[in-house]
């Protein structure tokens, strides 16, 4: 029954085919033969990418996350305490390229012009005129001309509020958007290499090389993680590099496991065998034939390291040991939230972000995941 | 042949057991048996033969409802219980299935090594329908049990009941597949390719067994084979279909005699012909490969305080000279050590003695040297599914090796020396862009022949190559394989357990069992005139003689 099942689609048209080698029954294989040389990417790539594609949720949580990622990426462009353009006296200064010190716009002191000084706005439009981004503020400017106590509540002039330092709670949920997925981003693909060359190795050379590597990694996962932070906390400033550093010794150990069984298994498959006795050398066949294979359990895995390594930034700042104090962080945010408890659009705004954001994730990774499940790609074509 | 066939009535006092009346099924838009009609009666064995998806399987897990849900069956299925009572198969609810199947009519599938569950004890797997069927519990079902056991003659059953599978050997987990299969005395038994998987001596003994338990019982059977040889031995009556549609049914030996369809005609021609040309005596005084004293041994692990067990040897010493446009055919059953033989000598695993490479000896070059030999030793792999990445073209496929070791070739010369090498193994050019996926078995078979091919070995290592194919396809990939080798003066080295495809290709001989020389010659002296016994059942087994 196994047998029958599996070689079905494939064996009704063997007998024809011995006949008339150069056509195919089968569907799908009509249209290659007028595929261009150029295209390289292998018909079971472009099902799964259609399999994408087909799952609207996924496709639009890919979409939407795509956007923000792409917006908050020109965040200083959206809210920033310098001006865009700014014309006075018929000149034209780009603020955000250069440091212009008051005196230039009729000030007193040699400093850095603050445009957010009513005295300098005043002077700058009497004659001229000043072209602010959509956000007037960065995420360290404080508001010092609020007009309650902050944290003050969002109006218009502060659509999200303020925090409890006076600083513009959007304008730091934008920044912190970004600094969370680049955070996120350099961990999961230094662990994707980290974890794809010592699973790899470990499991395509298998014997020795395995038993010693899988105890070493049995020792070094024994090592508590926070502790070492901490320890570092205390000994230098953590800034972003550090921190993604420290996170990125451990966080490969997961991708180690999958990658070495999808070696060890594709190390004895008879392309592979045929590949050696061609003479090739294990770096190509492991370049070529091995991960290939691995990459598909490997992807799939991608997603979730990823919202795992937001999640744990967010813990790390909202503990206080994560970024240094002031960065735009959502995990501070979180913290802000939870200390002012009378200032509920803090807490609101933590969650609202931090929930969308990984939502949108874990929508894209579950896409992910069923678009290169064969299962799911053969159930959606008989449904078709 | 398209319109319904009437069955032949040759067994006419016997009651029908199973009746199928225009039988068709569809999965999706793809028809895969079209307007069978088929019947058994009591007592009898009725052969369905065809080449794999001619829907011989398909139509009989139609009749037991064993189809996935988006298979489309219509046509009439009846079958009659012994007290003479008429099922509609098509309208039984789930919980009469459950009485039929297993009751009723039992089912013997291809794979043995897959088909038990590996965490339950033989007996209890026996004994789960016995419970289920006619309440059996506790130890009279423990005697019921062990009765069936010996019923199928698997040794030491008193022992074995308690066994887990994988402590058996494909053939005795074959025979408690029978036995589970017949626990309850079923009136009706399909067997689906029941000997495919096992070796040709256990074949023999499989078979022999369930043609006398068919006599004891009375019990109707249907035998799912390609195998012609062993139709021809064990049917009464045999139905040849191809693409799903019956082409010939009738006594066996009327089919085989006198064939009325050219399909019938065809397959029965299908057994491979022919010997392999003469070698010339220049040729056969030049050597190509000579092992001396090769010998494999594995190591066992060491248990925690125990003594290191024994090595397992593998390959004992052994010597072999293959000549110039040679071909070497290596016979014995699975675990003889012909595959491991072969990849030694490849030096693709460890192994003691000596090799020479066209009187340069290659078993004790570096590795980077060895890797600039390996252009001159290929090797083909028995499973044209599993031998060729699924992510690449054939033409990357191909061309991978040629590129590594002759790395100063232009694009347009791989390309060039690519569609020369698909000419060669008769496959058009446009196949070059197309994934493995999109080819058959036979086809696949050649692009890794191409592959292999394209280096310009001496040496060429057949693993198996023909045993995943149906024997229209062999056959012409035999001729094929003669053709090259007459072309390029090729030596090859022809690992198989099919004795019928080793005559039609192999100059000598060799014949291995665990691991040890048996007996090797020219091919007529082997096989004609065996001298071991070991020889000798084989070449029995396997229908030659």
């Amino acid at each position: 029954m196994r047998h029958e099942t599996t070689v079905h689609e494939t064996s009704v048209h063997e007998t024809k085919l011995h006949e008339t080698p150069a056509q195919d029954v089968s569907d799908e294989s009509q249209q290659p033969l007028q595929r261009p040389r150029t295209s390289r990417l292998s018909p079971i790539t472009r099902r799964r990418m259609a399999a994408f594609r087909d799952n609207r949720r996924a496709w639009w949580s890919l979409l939407i996350f795509g956007v923000l990622f792409v917006l908050s990426l020109g965040a200083e462009l959206i809210a920033n305490d310098r001006p865009l353009l700014v014309e006075y006296q018929g000149e034209t200064y780009l603020p955000m390229l250069h440091e212009y010190p008051e005196t230039t716009f009729g000030g007193f002191l040699p400093t850095a012009t603050d445009y957010r000084d009513p005295y300098v706005i005043e002077a700058i439009e009497a004659q001229g005129f000043m072209l602010n981004t959509l956000i007037p503020y960065s995420y360290d400017t404080l508001d010092l001309n609020l007009g309650s106590p902050a944290p003050s509540a969002p109006n218009g002039r502060h659509w999200l509020g303020t925090d409890d330092q006076g600083r513009d709670v959007l304008a730091r949920v934008i920044y912190g958007f970004r600094l969370s997925v680049i955070f996120a981003l350099v961990l999961t693909a230094g662990s994707l290499v980290l974890g794809v060359v010592i699973g790899g190795l470990q499991g395509y050379f298998g014997g020795k090389v395995d038993l010693i590597g899988q105890r070493l990694i049995e020792v070094w996962s024994g090592l508590p993680v926070l502790f070492l932070l901490i320890i570092l906390a205390s000994i230098v400033e953590p800034n972003l590099w550090w921190l993604t550093g420290i996170m990125m010794l451990f966080s490969w150990l997961g991708i180690v496991d999958i990658v070495r069984a999808e070696f060890l298994r594709a190390r004895n498959l008879e392309y592979v065998r045929a590949a050696r006795a061609m003479g090739l050398p294990s770096r190509l066949i492991m370049w070529r034939h091995v991960l290939p294979n691995a990459m598909v359990a490997t992807l799939t895995f991608i997603p979730f390291l990823f919202t795992g390594a937001i999640t744990t930034l967010t813990a790390l700042d909202f503990l206080g040991f994560g970024l240094p104090a002031g960065s735009p962080s959502l995990g501070e945010l979180v913290a802000q939230g939870k200390n002012n408890l009378q200032a509920p659009w803090l807490g609101m705004t933590a969650f609202l972000s931090l929930g969308i954001m990984l939502t949108l994730l874990v929508f894209i990774g579950e896409g992910l995941r069923d678009a290169f499940d064969p299962r799911h790609i053969s159930a959606r074509e008989q449904n078709a | 042949m398209s319109h319904p066939s009437s069955p032949a009535d040759n067994i006419g006092t016997a009651a029908s057991v199973l009746r199928l009346d225009d039988l068709c099924i569809r999965f999706g838009q793809t028809a895969v048996v079209k307007h069978l009609c088929l019947e058994v009666r009591r007592g009898e064995c009725l052969a369905i033969v065809g080449e794999s998806g001619s829907g011989k399987s398909v139509s009989l897990l139609a009749s037991l409802g064993l189809l996935p849900g988006h298979a489309h069956v219509t046509g009439q299925r009846e079958f009659t219980r012994p007290d003479g009572k008429t099922l509609d198969l098509a309208a039984l609810t789930p919980r009469q299935w459950q009485r039929v199947r297993g009751g009723q009519i039992g089912f013997v599938f291809q794979e043995p090594m897959t088909s038990l569950n590996p965490l339950m004890r033989v007996g209890e797997q026996i004994s789960e329908s016995l419970r289920l069927q006619q309440g059996l519990r506790g130890n009279a079902a423990r005697q019921r049990v062990l009765e069936l056991l010996c019923q199928v003659q698997l040794p030491r059953p008193d022992e074995l009941i308690d066994a887990w599978p994988h402590q058996l050997s494909g053939g005795q987990r074959q025979r408690v597949m029978i036995a589970m299969a017949m626990a309850n005395q079923p009136p009706l038994l399909i067997a689906d390719e029941p000997t495919t998987a096992l070796d040709v001596t256990v074949q023999q003994e499989i078979l022999q067994l369930l043609d006398r338990l068919r006599r004891d019982q009375g019990m109707a059977m249907v035998l799912i084979s390609h195998d012609l040889n062993l139709v021809r031995r064990h049917a009464d009556r045999v139905i040849v279909m191809r693409d799903g549609e019956c082409i010939e049914q009738g006594r066996v030996n009327e089919v085989f005699d006198a064939p009325q369809a050219d399909y019938t005609r065809q397959l029965l021609a299908a057994e491979p012909e022919g010997l392999a040309s003469d070698l010339s005596t220049e040729d056969a005084a030049t050597p190509v490969l000579t092992a001396r004293k090769l010998e494999v041994r594995f190591t066992r692990s060491r248990k925690l305080f125990q003594k290191r067990p024994a090595d397992f040897v593998a390959v004992h010493p052994l010597d072999l000279t293959l000549a110039r446009g040679e071909t070497l055919g290596v016979v014995g059953e699975s675990g003889s050590g012909k595959t491991t033989l072969a990849l030694a000598l490849l030096k693709l695993q460890a192994a003691k003695g000596e090799i020479h490479l066209e009187n340069e000896r290659i078993d004790m070059l570096d590795r980077n040297a060895l890797r600039l030999r390996r252009r001159q030793m290929q090797i083909v792999f028995q499973d044209p599914y599993g031998s060729l990445s699924p992510r690449m073209p054939v033409a990357d496929i191909i061309s991978e090796g040629l590129r590594f070791h002759h790395p100063t070739l232009s694009e347009d010369e791989v390309h060039q020396r690519v569609a020369q090498v698909l000419e060669e193994v008769e496959l058009p050019s446009a196949c070059a862009d197309r994934y493995p996926h999109e080819f058959s078995g036979g086809q696949r078979q050649r692009i890794a022949l191409a592959r292999a091919l394209i280096l310009e070995p001496r040496l060429l290592v057949l693993d198996e190559p023909t045993s995943a194919l149906d024997r229209s396809v062999q056959k012409q990939l035999i001729a094929l394989l003669r053709e090259l080798q007459a072309r390029r003066g090729l030596s090859y080295l022809f690992i198989s357990h099919d004795l019928a495809v080793v005559r039609a290709l192999s100059h000598r001989v060799m014949v291995l069992r665990e691991g040890r020389l048996v007996e090797t010659g020219t091919t007529a002296e082997v096989l004609g005139n065996p001298r071991e016994d070991y020889t000798r059942a084989l070449i029995q087994a396997a229908g030659l003689g």
